[in-house]
């Protein structure tokens, strides 16, 4: 009977305990919502005005974009405490981490400038002129290129990750924010806020092979800003948020039509899926909230208050107990 | 066993009604699907309201209204079903009902509880179409809502059975309906919530708050998303003793105005 008992309990835990990591830039805070209870479990201060974030392949280190601050910041997870801070360039927003787990690749909004900074030795490797306000940065799974997109100038700057050059500039739509390779590495995905729509690349010669748009009926279309995006780990979903619409677009990844619009709360920015990809959280600036997303049946389940302003999204696993 | 039979007898008669009158049931279906897609298509809300509980996270106003309009299928059938007594009363066959050798009360409780069940079987209509329409609750929704439509609904049909004590002609019924079906209905929180209310007037508000029909919807509510609202049961089942007293008392030969002369 109590061994009985003790399987269900083990059956009952869950396989994939998780944390979700979220930046408030208003706070200068990172709130941690436990993946099971669906509750905020800690919060630690950071720097001014944090935005990106990243964990180490590990998961033993937590990299913070403290743009206001000018600095890159490395947390430790199981403490909250900050280790150091990363050389940065001036008001980091947005990096990426190089699939070798050392080099981060940083676009500085104010500079017009990618840093590539190495996390062990704490030196910036090199700085690469791209156009103005660079924002999203994305280096592909081979780690063999970065993009950074600008702003202003409207366009995806392709980076050869072993000379630091620039090798091709792509136009997108008008203010691109982020950027994804696919997982198999083959496109690329530039969504652009002011356009209102999201660019594909075929990475191999950086030609545009599709568009996706969004409709929400109701919604002024002024209001439909695609910003940041994930992918589901088969490849055939693409979760757009879509800025001050309040919703998250489903977009199907061959025919590059939206599927359905998920109502979360105000300012949609960010998001980061579960340790098992069947919960999606969702970083609602204005309203201050995290919304989760049943990725299943593509429904939201609850908005959870976190600090103001929340932008940035990253999961750890956490042992299961 | 004889009380056993005048309930069936009288449920049978309300199901014989319910069966024979299909415009009937297709009225009552077509009044809050015309508010769910007209009326709510006008409030979307496409951006999504405010979080109030028992919403775990943002909506849109279809989805607001639903135990909304489930209390106006109580409300208008609770009504109905009353109105009939007063036909009843007119054609005589009240007569033959109340001559039964069984408890008053049991005679109205009966009739109280065929019409509830008439209207729970229409609510469970209308969730049907409004999830074909794509708004889909909670499974365990669908069962807990049970129980809070049968006590919703008796509280609505006890007060439909005190108004209809009081009444002696159809004509004066329907001007009852205007002055209790309306604020009641408007009065409340099936289509706003009450801190919207509040925004108006808080004074307004706090009618909506003393209105039974409010904490019949926020019971319905709840339930339809597998939660119990205490409170709002404690105020519904007050009112369902208050009107069901006064029901009692409105049909006692001795007190009631059943012997009043016209």
């Amino acid at each position: 009977m109590t061994r009985l008992a003790i399987l269900l309990m083990i059956l009952a835990l869950p396989a994939h305990a998780g944390e979700i990591w979220i930046t408030n830039e208003k706070d200068d805070t990172v709130s941690v919502i436990d993946v099971d209870t669906l509750e905020v479990v800690r919060t630690y201060p950071t720097g001014e005005r944090p935005r990106g974030v990243i964990f180490s392949k590990d998961f033993s280190r937590l990299y913070i974009c403290a743009s206001d601050s000018n600095t890159v910041q490395v947390m430790d997870p199981e403490t909250g405490k900050i280790l150091h801070d990363l050389p940065s360039g001036e008001d980091p927003e947005q990096f990426a981490l190089h699939p070798d787990d050392r080099h981060l690749f940083i676009a500085n909004e104010d500079d017009a400038v990618t840093t590539v900074v190495d996390t062990q030795t704490r030196q910036v490797v090199a700085q690469i002129n791209v156009g103005i306000e660079p924002e999203g940065m994305a280096v592909s799974p081979d780690g063999k290129i970065a993009i950074t997109t600008s702003e202003t100038t409207n366009m995806a700057h392709w980076i050869d990750t072993a000379t630091y050059t620039l090798f091709a500039n792509t136009l997108v739509d008008s203010r691109p924010r982020h950027a994804e390779f696919t997982a198999d590495g083959a496109k690329l995905w530039v969504s652009s806020e002011i356009g209102g729509t999201i660019t594909v690349f075929n990475v191999a010669d950086q030609t545009e092979v599709g568009k996706v748009r969004f409709e929400i009926t109701g919604v002024s279309s002024d209001l439909v800003q695609p910003v940041g995006f994930k992918f589901n780990p088969e490849g055939t979903k693409a979760f757009v948020a879509l800025g001050p619409s309040n919703h998250v677009a489903v977009v199907n990844m061959t025919t590059y039509e939206v599927e359905t619009y998920i109502l979360v709360g105000r300012r949609v920015w960010h998001m980061a899926f579960s340790p098992d990809n069947s919960q999606l959280f969702t970083t609602n600036g204005v309203s201050g909230d995290v919304t989760v997303i049943d990725v299943a049946s593509e429904t939201p389940v609850k908005s959870i208050k976190v600090g103001r302003f929340p932008w940035g999204a990253a999961m750890r696993p956490t042992k299961s107990q | 066993m004889t009380w056993l039979v005048a309930l069936s007898a009288i449920l049978h008669r309300e199901a014989l009604r319910f069966v024979g009158q299909r415009s009937r049931f297709v009225a009552a279906l077509v009044r809050p699907l015309v508010w769910l897609f007209v009326f709510a298509a006008g409030f979307r809300a496409a951006l999504g309201l405010s979080i109030t509980p028992p919403y775990q996270t943002y909506i849109t106003y279809e989805i607001y209204i639903i135990p909304g309009l489930c209390g106006m299928i109580l409300l208008f059938n609770g009504m109905q079903s009353s109105l009939s007594l007063v036909y009843d009363r007119e054609m005589g066959s009240m007569r033959l009902l109340l001559t039964a050798p069984l408890p008053r009360w049991w005679l109205l409780f009966s009739k109280l509880l065929a019409g509830t069940l008439v209207s729970i079987l229409q609510c469970a209509a209308f969730l049907a179409v409004a999830a074909v329409w794509g708004i889909r609750l909670p499974l365990v929704g669908y069962l807990v809502v049970i129980p809070a439509l049968l006590l919703s609904g008796l509280m609505l049909g006890a007060l439909g059975l005190m108004l209809s004590s009081f009444i002696r002609q159809l004509e004066n019924f329907a001007g009852v309906m205007n002055f209790v079906i309306f604020p009641m209905f408007f009065l409340s929180s099936a289509l706003y919530p009450l801190w919207r209310m509040a925004e108006a007037s808080p004074r307004l508000r706090d009618l909506c708050t003393l209105n039974p029909f409010t904490h019949a919807v926020e019971l319905i509510r709840f339930a339809l998303y597998g939660q119990a609202n205490l409170m709002a049961a404690l105020w519904v089942t007050v009112a369902l003793a208050v009107f069901s007293a006064a029901a009692l008392r409105g049909y006692d030969p001795a007190r009631g105005v059943q012997n009043r002369k016209g």
